[in-house]
């Protein structure tokens, strides 16, 4: 039972790598890169490391990514994954991992995953090689792209609540204020409501600024067991509650546009964490287009639903609000390697957890929510993480 | 000779090709289960449903309504970049089940979701016919 698991494993290391624009390094060296600069913060060295766990790139694919990374680092793991499923992939690893801990197969882990598609690949590659989470033969020769497959969810949520673009708008505009706060964000320029609705319409009612990033970069978390992070260097960040919910792979299978799978995550992290939302002082919520994240407050059970969409245009995702939400700035605003993309929303909870997250940082931070979720509205898994093991 | 050879053709699998032979008909064919008498889509060896193992393949009317929509201002890829715009669509057959299409044959800004639509093939090549959708007669 997932309870059994509740203040077990901490997360005792964080390491993010350059992201935006990031020429100089390929997906592989910056999924090395992210493990080194974890093991650094964490003041351990990689002999300590008994379990890896990566993800794919797109940009520099290997048959068995895990296998391949821990012989590129010269480590020799007793438990190694490779795993998949799109942008919930960073957070459904994390309590197998903890659960591979919590049961002796193994004590320290890394997780580390990282991409390259601004740099490593062609726009038009990249493209096609997001978009090719259509079904092959029912969706894909209709040449949706992902935006227009989320376009799918905005028109059929914005109808069926009477959303408005300026509300989606404000999710995008409340993630660059918290960029601007965020030296390593890749857009930091600010924005406004006026300004996402003037960005060209990619997939209707999608504009630019309502889509996220294509970037490099990756991340990197060491979690060990909640007896070892004790004595380690970094303030130990404890996972709380875990819960992973499934509806569909693909969109046209959807059985609702507008209700998501998180809601059956949310449940089950907050049901083994024992905290309800209620509890959380911060969010990182997957911010892949801005409607995602209105469903996404809804489902998490933060507003009932329909009313997301004012929740965030009266400001309550702001730093000083009732719910500070993606405080490093998100796909939106920080970056999306793809894949790894949560990565940074773990990374950041740790940090904010740690109270070391600078101008940005949430006053008395003691827990958090984190929600990723893959494919197109596919994949969910919430964590909730705490300064304490509950 | 593929008419629009960069195209993301389907390739059928054993399970799927009765459908696109249909297709190449101009014909919608979708799998009925015997068991339970629902009716499934995309094409699979077991019922969705029941999980009975024995389908039927039922001529579709071709007819349904728009679930959601949207209108695509940028192709995934140069081979989806002629015809300007593009709507792309979730369609639920009058038989329950959901496919996603293309919308043609109107003016992508007449589209509007619960829009009655129809069942129009485009042939792509000697062997794939892609089952698209455009408005219903208005009678």
């Amino acid at each position: 039972m997932l309870g059994a698991l509740r203040g077990k494993v901490a997360i005792v290391g964080i390491g993010d790598t350059e992201v935006g624009i990031v020429p100089h390094m390929g997906a592989t060296g910056l999924c090395v890169d992210a493990i080194r600069r974890a093991l650094d913060d964490a003041g351990l060295a990689k002999t300590d490391l008994d379990g890896l766990v990566t993800c794919n790139s797109m940009a520099d694919p290997y048959l068995y990514h895990a296998e391949m990374i821990a012989e590129y680092l010269q480590i020799f793991p007793r438990y190694c994954l490779g795993a998949g499923a799109g942008g919930g992939t960073s957070f459904t690893v994390l309590h197998h991992a903890a659960s591979a801990i919590a049961t002796g197969v193994c004590k320290t882990v890394v997780i580390s995953m990282a991409d390259s598609l601004r740099s490593g690949m062609t726009r038009e590659r990249a493209m096609t090689a997001q978009s090719s989470t259509g079904h092959p033969q029912f969706e894909s020769p209709y040449g949706p792209t992902v935006p227009a497959l989320y376009g799918l969810i905005a028109r059929a949520y914005m109808e069926a609540y009477g959303t408005t673009p300026e509300q989606l708008a404000a999710v995008a505009v409340n993630s660059r204020n918290h960029a601007q706060l965020n030296p390593l964000a890749q857009m930091r320029e600010p924005i406004t409501v006026e300004d996402v609705l003037a960005s060209r319409m990619i997939a209707d009612p999608l504009h630019l600024l309502d889509c996220s990033l294509v970037s490099d970069g990756g991340a990197a978390v060491v979690l060990t067991s909640a007896e070892r992070a004790a004595d380690m260097k970094q303030t130990p960040v404890y996972l709380l509650g875990a819960g992973e919910g499934h509806g569909h792979e693909h969109i046209s299978q959807a059985h609702s546009l507008t209700t998501s799978a998180a809601s059956e995550s949310g449940k089950r992290a907050v049901e083994m964490a024992g905290l309800g939302p209620k509890d959380m002082d911060f969010a990182e919520l997957y911010d892949c287009f801005t409607p995602v994240v209105l469903i996404e407050l809804e489902d998490l059970g933060f507003c009932k639903k329909g009313e997301a969409g004012a929740f965030v245009e009266a400001g309550n995702l702001a730093l000083d609000g009732s719910l500070p939400t993606n405080t490093h700035g998100g796909l939106l605003s920080h970056c999306h390697p793809g894949n790894p993309g949560s990565m940074f929303a773990l990374t950041e909870a740790v940090q904010q957890l740690r109270h070391a997250a600078g101008d940005r940082q949430v006053k008395d931070a003691e827990t958090a929510l984190v929600h990723a979720q893959g494919g197109i509205m596919s994949s969910h898994c919430t964590l909730i993480l705490g300064r304490e093991p509950g | 000779m593929s008419k629009q050879p960069a195209k993301h053709f389907p390739v059928p699998t054993p399970e799927t090709a009765p459908y696109w032979e249909a297709c190449h008909n101009h014909q919608l064919l979708i799998q009925k289960c015997a068991d339970c008498g629902k009716h499934q889509f995309y094409p699979r060896t077991v019922c969705s449903h029941c999980t009975g193992g024995t389908l039927e393949w039922a001529e579709a009317s071709g007819r349904g309504e728009i679930v959601s929509y949207t209108i695509m201002h940028r192709a995934v890829s140069k081979a989806y970049a002629g015809g300007g715009v593009t709507v792309l669509a979730l369609i639920r057959l009058e038989e329950d089940v959901q496919m996603m299409s293309n919308i043609i044959g109107c003016d992508p800004e007449q589209v509007c979701t619960g829009m009655s639509v129809e069942i129009i093939f485009e042939d792509w090549s000697d062997e794939i016919s892609m089952p698209m959708f455009r408005p219903a007669d208005q009678q």
